[in-house]
């Protein structure tokens, strides 16, 4: 007869095996893709000038760092995702608390955001430049819109979905209108509202890219764009490099904001 | 009013109504309660008993008659409620949610303090108080509630089904403690429950419900002794005679129901 605790022990590890060969594998496939790709582009198997090998394209990424250009789109692009991203949450938050809680201002209120919500804000980009000017305002309001809605929609949705019950427990423990937003509509309305920020994260780097790809002399969008039009495409391979790193940062840095915002989850 | 009448409720009705539905949930209601009575409410769903209590709680308005609860002290809110589940609010620790009434109703702090530890102590939940209730089991949840409920300090307490939800060993601590904790505070009580065994532990009188539309049907004085436990309801023969007489008012009313729907040619 076997020994039980034998037995268990070989299934752990063999449990143990599979689970690194599943790490290895997360890690092999960017690794894969980079290795096929310098190959077929050193070999000229691929054309160099569109896929330029991405030793070269890190290469590129490090004198454009020292040389200071870099750190100036990079700071350029996140000021304006950071101050257009408070532009449109903070509003959408006090306004979707407030369609939450009323409902003649919902009922108010829907038609407008219903309407404006499928327009993306880059169609509005021209608008925006003709009443906010070319300059850096007219970037910032151009994110914050795309920010808005869906922080607005999560937020108010957030409080609507609140469970009746709590509402009756506080009704009934003689909470008045500020504790009510303050100890059951707000917080209650926390957790949706937080997939609505994240969500509004992910649309303010799609914007500020595209924005600053139409009307900008300085930024990431700008980097992409103008080593297109001059076709030296290693910067703009750069560029790319980094919204997607930006973008894997900002839901790292929001997700830890949610767990130490919504501990009770 | 008598003097010792601590809940009078005069020919109360409520009517649901919209365009494709009236319903009267409650039809002339009238009972009191004495101060310091433990009164259960046993009815088949639908007899509005529900509707009764929200509407004393100020979570409803009746559409006729009236009711008053008489106050000893103006400092004191009129009535706290239990509610049957959910009624802890999940982003609240169990002391915040314990001191919810009081912070509420703006008591001072050091009283709030005290409060919320007696009765946190109470009902055993002292190594938790910083938790937050997803960790907790239902027993647990409800606890927090009767603390809640308890630790506000109101003239009366309302109580929908606070038990439904738990398993059988679990009710009977539960209103163990309750009794403990009632027998110490003397609060009166008006307690909703379709469980019989519940109504005869706990009560000191059992206001039997009828249902389409809501009226009190029957009444029975449990006078049985105190501190009570499952072995005394179970084994004295009054209990017994009690038992079978709600029973079968609840099956009669089942039947009739059914006869109603049955009627009306469907099934809702």
């Amino acid at each position: 007869m076997k020994d039980p605790m034998e037995m268990e022990k070989n299934e752990w590890r063999r449990e143990e095996r599979r689970r690194r060969q599943q790490q290895w594998l997360t890690i092999s496939s960017p690794i894969l893709l980079l290795a096929v790709w310098e190959l077929l582009s050193r070999t000229s198997i691929m054309n160099p000038l569109f896929f330029p090998p991405p030793s070269s394209i890190v290469s590129t990424f490090w004198q454009l760092l020292v040389s200071g250009v870099l750190p100036t789109h990079i700071g350029v692009s996140l000021t304006r995702i950071f101050l257009g991203f408070l532009a449109g949450t903070i509003p959408g938050i006090v306004i979707g608390l407030l369609i939450g809680m009323y409902r003649p201002l919902r009922a108010f209120m829907s038609p407008l955001i219903m309407a404006l919500m499928p327009i993306p804000t880059l169609a509005l980009m021209p608008l925006i430049m003709i009443v906010f000017g070319i300059g850096e305002l007219s970037k910032v309001i151009t994110i914050a819109g795309s920010v808005f809605f869906p922080v607005v929609l999560n937020t108010a949705a957030g409080v609507h979905n609140i469970d009746s019950a709590y509402v009756d427990v506080a009704k009934n423990y003689g909470a008045g209108a500020k504790d009510f937003f303050l100890r059951i509509a707000f917080p209650g309305a926390l957790p949706v509202m937080m997939e609505g920020i994240q969500m509004g994260q992910a649309i303010a780097l799609l914007t500020i890219v595209a924005a600053e790809m139409v009307n900008a002399n300085e930024g990431i969008g700008y980097l992409i764009w103008s080593s297109y039009k001059i076709f030296n495409l290693k910067p703009m391979y750069v560029g790319l490099i980094l919204i997607s790193f930006f973008g894997y940062l900002f839901s790292i840095l929001l997700r830890w904001l949610q767990r130490k915002l919504v501990p009770w989850m | 009013m008598n003097k010792d009448t601590k809940i009078s409720i005069k020919n109360l009705t409520k009517v649901f109504y919209s365009r494709h539905r009236q319903v009267t949930a409650l039809h002339d209601i009238s009972l009191s309660v004495k101060d310091g009575e433990f009164v259960c409410l046993v009815g088949p769903s639908g007899c509005g008993k529900t509707t009764l209590l929200r509407i004393l709680a100020q979570l409803e308005l009746p559409s006729a008659g009236e009711f008053t609860i008489r106050a000893s002290d103006s400092n004191k809110p009129l009535q706290s409620m239990i509610f049957q589940e959910h009624g802890i609010i999940p982003w609240m620790t169990v002391r915040e949610n314990v001191a919810f009434g009081l912070k509420m109703r703006k008591a001072p702090p050091k009283q709030i303090k005290e409060r919320v530890d007696e009765y946190i102590e109470k009902v055993g939940l002292a190594p938790f108080a910083n938790l937050y209730p997803k960790s907790l089991s239902g027993g647990m949840k409800q606890r927090v509630c009767i603390a809640r409920a308890f630790a506000n300090d109101p003239e009366i307490l309302l109580m929908d089904e606070p038990f439904a939800a738990l398993d059988e060993q679990n009710k009977f601590l539960l209103q163990e403690e309750l009794l403990n904790i009632w027998e110490e505070t003397k609060k009166t009580v008006l307690f909703i429950t379709h469980s019989i065994d519940e109504a005869l532990m706990l009560s000191d009188r059992v206001v039997l419900l009828s249902a389409h539309p809501g009226q009190v049907a029957d009444m029975i004085h449990i006078d049985l002794p105190r501190p009570r436990n499952m072995e005394m309801i179970r084994s004295n023969p009054k209990t017994a005679e009690w038992f079978v007489r709600i029973w079968t008012h609840l099956q009669y009313e089942v039947q009739k129901s059914r006869k109603e729907t049955e009627g009306k040619g469907r099934v809702r």
